[in-house]
């Protein structure tokens, strides 16, 4: 078992029972340190730029935007784009519209177990406002109190195009350096981990690591 | 399908049969004959098929309608089955050992208004909303707006429009207020 040095600077997993608190490792995320040589860094953003994988998750309506998106008509191949089916080897995660939250759960489990850099692309104006579903019993309304986001792309629904733009500018913001959503995350974890847990009532899994 | 009503009738009491369409007729029936009367239109009249069952709040009334709608594929005949129940925690027969299906609109009907159907399997389960503590959402008592307001939060800066409200603005200008 894997325990961090100090004791207070630990996650509680207080959703696990004492069993499955012996799975899990409590330490809490660490921020990306950037190379020390700017060069480095500006060539390990311009790889990141041009190979991005999303994450195979159809979180809402939107989703179905990604399907033309990778045939050959638009063709995200050219952009370096490309589907993977397991967070553990993708890099981006396309939110698709409303996230209802049962979605969210399984989002949040998806964006944490997502090696870093990731970034998150938020598709439609649901994730901005909640958009026609701003009073819904069990829509979220915005979805940045739980995840930190790197792009909107809005719309209702943004057309394949869009997102082949949006995505040249999440290429052109990573390769200047300024998608840092998931160190966000990691700056503000008690602030999202709390906002998370006020919408999700039955948190039955770990606060960080899977 | 005038037969089959008229037959219905006089053995179950069923009242305001209404041909809504040619191939859809409705009727009512009281709780206690609904569930022999689904079994017998299911093992004798050939209605074989569950479309769906559904709920409908009649809050003004104080009562839940009940809608089980069955289809005969020989006759193409749907037959949507109404049952009054009382809004307050009345319990309804369970429908799952005739259609395996039924079960999951049952454990729906659980999550969202609160009716119990004894003897369902997991009934108890969460179906959508995981770890619900409100009231049932699709109960009209309950308040959608406020609640979402409360629990998630409105981002600033949102502009919402009542459609009929903006639409005699922006369409239809030169219209007076008083037509619909």
């Amino acid at each position: 078992m894997i325990k961090s040095l100090s004791t207070e600077d630990t996650l509680e997993n207080s959703g696990l029972s004492a069993e499955e608190q012996q799975l899990f490792c409590n330490a809490r995320p660490k921020a990306y340190e950037p190379y020390p040589i700017k060069a480095v860094e500006d060539f390990a953003n311009w790889a990141r730029a041009n190979s991005l994988w999303i994450l195979a998750f159809g979180t809402g309506c939107g989703a179905i935007e990604l399907r033309p998106l990778m045939t050959a008509r638009f063709d995200a191949n050219r952009f370096g784009v490309a589907g993977r089916p397991t967070p553990r080897q993708s890099s981006v995660f396309v939110i698709g519209g409303y996230a209802s939250v049962k979605t969210l759960k399984r989002i949040i489990r998806s964006y944490e177990q997502m090696q870093g850099p990731k970034f998150v692309i938020c598709l439609g104006i649901c994730p901005v406002n909640g958009g026609m579903y701003f009073d819904s019993y069990n829509t979220i309304n915005q979805f940045d109190l739980y995840l930190p986001v790197d792009l909107y792309i809005t719309g209702c629904m943004p057309r394949p195009e869009v997102l082949v733009a949006g995505i040249m500018e999440l290429q052109k913001k990573i390769k200047q350096g300024r998608c840092d959503g998931a160190n966000r995350y990691v700056e503000n974890f008690d602030w999202y981990k709390a906002n998370q847990k006020k919408v999700i009532k039955n948190w039955d899994m770990p606060d960080y690591n899977w | 399908m005038n037969e089959l009503t008229n037959r219905l009738k006089v053995d179950f009491d069923a009242s305001e049969i209404t041909e809504r369409k040619p191939g859809l007729t409705t009727l009512k029936v009281a709780k206690d004959k609904a569930e022999t009367l689904i079994r017998e239109l299911r093992d004798r009249e050939g209605f074989t098929h569950l479309n769906f069952m559904t709920c409908i709040d009649y809050i003004e009334d104080g009562i839940f309608t009940l809608v089980y709608m069955l289809h005969n594929y020989e006759q193409k005949q749907t037959l949507g089955i109404h049952v009054d129940i009382g809004r307050d925690g009345e319990e309804m027969v369970s429908i799952h050992h005739l259609w395996a299906q039924a079960w999951t609109y049952q454990r729906e009907l659980r999550e969202a208004y609160g009716i119990r159907f004894p003897g369902s399997p997991r009934l108890d389960e969460d179906f959508v909303l995981e770890g619900w503590d409100q009231i049932p959402p699709m109960r009209r008592e309950f308040d959608t707006q406020k609640f979402s307001e409360e629990r998630f939060g409105h981002r600033e800066g949102r502009q919402s429009e009542v459609p009929r409200d903006h639409m005699k603005v922006t369409l239809y200008p030169n219209r007076g207020g008083d037509e619909q």
